[in-house]
């Protein structure tokens, strides 16, 4: 693991100066954000495919082979569009609220952990990053519907920001139960802890049968919070259950009311990254990340290069997997109510991440096998 | 350099920042500079070697405690103009603070310059075996454990003492019980009634 920060080893040389590595960090962050909005383009499609395959409809079939290019013709048709900007509305954070959104949902890929040594940045504090960057998120939302002076989207806003913080707390419990189990904030040193194979996934922990009886308490709980941090994220991204924020039949589409073309797009990409970020996240966290289902993509025996590839291609097809689930949800789950989400998220959600957080401090402190606890000592 | 050029970008912003946030007329542009100032200082703690607190500070100030005041400040019409007209009969006593504050800062870090006769970040080099989250958690849970759980307590006490004050039950509020929703039996619910014709429910 590098944990030297001021090297960059992606095409096996040590960059000497600051400026050289400055030149490669901006290509790298480049080739990320242009291999995120190339992936966008393509999960939006997937996600309207699904939704119409489950609704027995075609979709979108019209531009391109099997409507591949839809995504791109939107986006042609979004930025030709007319900014309007209301008369009423405060300007500045009116295009602020956007464009907000947009770059904290770019910023929180520095230190996803692609593959092996496919990293941005290798904070040791990883976890907390992201998880910091994603309660930034709800600034861009409560700023866009203030902004808009206008009753609609001010609702929006309010309703978003009560539900992001909310669901916040409960994730923020489920990560300390991961992090628990692994001992380190670090994204790398996560992912490398679920190597072995399919039972050393957090999410999975219950087939780990080497360690029974202990493996059913850990899996049990393990498996209860990999559901629960799926439906916090669900509820952290605005999607549908818990779109209240939008609700197309109530507020016509909450924060979003006033804004067109541009500002509007900005906004459906940082909110789409979120969920690909959430999607990312579940894989880190509870699928072992670039790691096989039957050992660890180093087991390959491939070159180090070959390694790192294979370990990208793992660890995309994992966040397509944890997307088509989001797809699903929306096809098939019909709206909350907004009682009943806060419901969810304070009186279910947070006293039983609470008590994992205890069953799982137990399990780490006085049942688990030696070599847990000097990872979490060292 | 690149550590230089982000201090003082960073530390200009969070100078202006900080005085935009008494300076400017709109309230919610007030509280999104405080924001920005909380954001910039996270980056200034990174750059000092404290990754830790830089996260807990942008995850709690930032992600919570400024939500909630942004909250307030948007949905109370706060009238500003109104709000300065007395500006100048507090400005004395506002002075008196702030020079007390800036003095006590001024102190602590003129004694902490030279009793180590060199930067205050020299501290934190010496830690650097073990990373932040662990030297805070050895601190926090090991040496100073009594004290950390008894200002958990008192939290505790006084968020139940503003449930407790908030809290009112009015009589007549029809509210939905989930547990008797669940608990519902068929035999409850639903009664069949033989109907003859011609005779309808009377």
């Amino acid at each position: 693991m590098n944990q030297d920060i001021d090297y960059i080893t992606w095409f096996g040389i040590n960059w000497p100066t600051e400026v050289e590595w400055a030149l490669v960090k901006t290509g790298q962050i480049l080739i990320i954000c242009i291999l995120l909005l190339i992936s966008l383009a393509f999960l939006l499609l997937f996600d309207r495919k699904v939704w119409a395959a489950v609704q027995l409809r075609k979709g979108p079939n019209v531009v391109g082979p099997f409507g591949l290019l839809q995504s791109f013709a939107d986006f042609f048709k979004f930025v030709f569009k007319e900014i309007v900007i209301p008369a009423g509305a405060n300007k500045t954070v009116f295009m602020l609220a956007p464009l907000l959104t947009f770059v904290l949902a770019f910023i929180g890929w520095a230190v996803v952990p692609w593959g092996p040594n496919i990293v941005i940045a290798d904070l040791n504090v990883g976890i907390l990053y992201l998880f910091a960057i994603s309660s930034l998120g709800v600034y861009g939302i409560i700023m866009g519907g203030w902004a808009s002076n206008s009753k609609y989207p001010f609702l929006g806003g309010l309703r978003s920001a009560a539900q992001m913080v909310s669901y916040e707390v409960s994730i923020g419990f489920i990560l300390i139960t991961v992090l628990l189990l692994v001992g380190s904030l670090n994204l790398t040193t996560i992912v490398d802890s679920q190597a072995d194979g399919i039972w050393m996934w957090n999410a999975f922990r219950i087939a780990n049968f080497a360690e029974f009886p202990n493996n059913i308490l850990v899996g049990v709980v393990m498996f209860a919070m990999f559901v629960m941090f799926f439906v916090s994220a669900l509820a952290e991204t605005n999607r549908p259950p818990f779109d209240l924020p939008e609700a197309e039949s109530e507020l016509v589409a909450g924060y979003q009311v006033e804004y067109s073309s541009t500002p509007y797009l900005l906004f459906m990409i940082g909110e789409y990254l979120n969920i690909v970020m959430m999607c990312a996240m579940m894989s880190i966290l509870f699928l072992g990340g670039w790691h096989l289902p039957w050992g660890s993509i180093e087991s390959l025996g491939i070159g180090p290069w070959l390694t790192s590839l294979a370990g990208l291609l793992v660890f995309y097809v994992k966040i397509w997997i944890g997307f088509f689930f989001f797809a699903m949800v929306k096809a098939i789950v019909p709206r909350y109510r907004y009682d009943q989400l806060m419901r969810l998220g304070w009186k279910i959600f947070l006293p039983t991440s609470l008590v994992a957080v205890i069953v799982i401090g137990y399990y780490v402190a006085f049942l688990a096998p030696a070599a847990t606890h000097t990872v979490a000592g060292g | 350099m690149l550590a230089s050029i982000a201090f003082y970008v960073l530390s200009v912003i969070a100078v202006i920042s900080a005085f935009a946030v008494i300076s400017v007329r709109n309230p919610v542009h007030s509280v999104l500079f405080l924001i920005l100032t909380f954001f910039t200082s996270a980056g200034l703690f990174v750059l000092l070697g404290a990754e830790f607190l830089a996260m807990l500070l942008v995850v709690v100030y930032v992600g919570a405690v400024a939500v909630l005041f942004l909250f307030v400040v948007m949905m109370l019409d706060v009238d500003f103009a109104e709000l300065k007209q007395g500006f100048l009969s507090y400005m004395p006593i506002g002075a008196i603070i702030a020079l007390a504050l800036f003095s006590e800062l001024a102190l602590v870090a003129s004694a902490s310059m030279s009793a180590q006769g060199a930067p205050i970040s020299i501290a934190t080099e010496q830690v650097s075996e073990v990373t932040n989250a662990e030297a805070i958690g050895q601190v926090l849970y090991t040496d100073y454990l009594l004290v950390f759980q008894m200002a958990g307590l008192v939290l505790f006490v006084a968020m139940i003492g503003a449930i407790v004050l908030t809290l009112r039950h009015r009589p007549g509020v029809k509210k939905q019980d989930i547990a008797a929703q669940v608990g519902r039996k068929r035999s409850e619910g639903v009664e069949l009634k033989d109907i003859r014709p011609g005779q309808g429910l009377g």
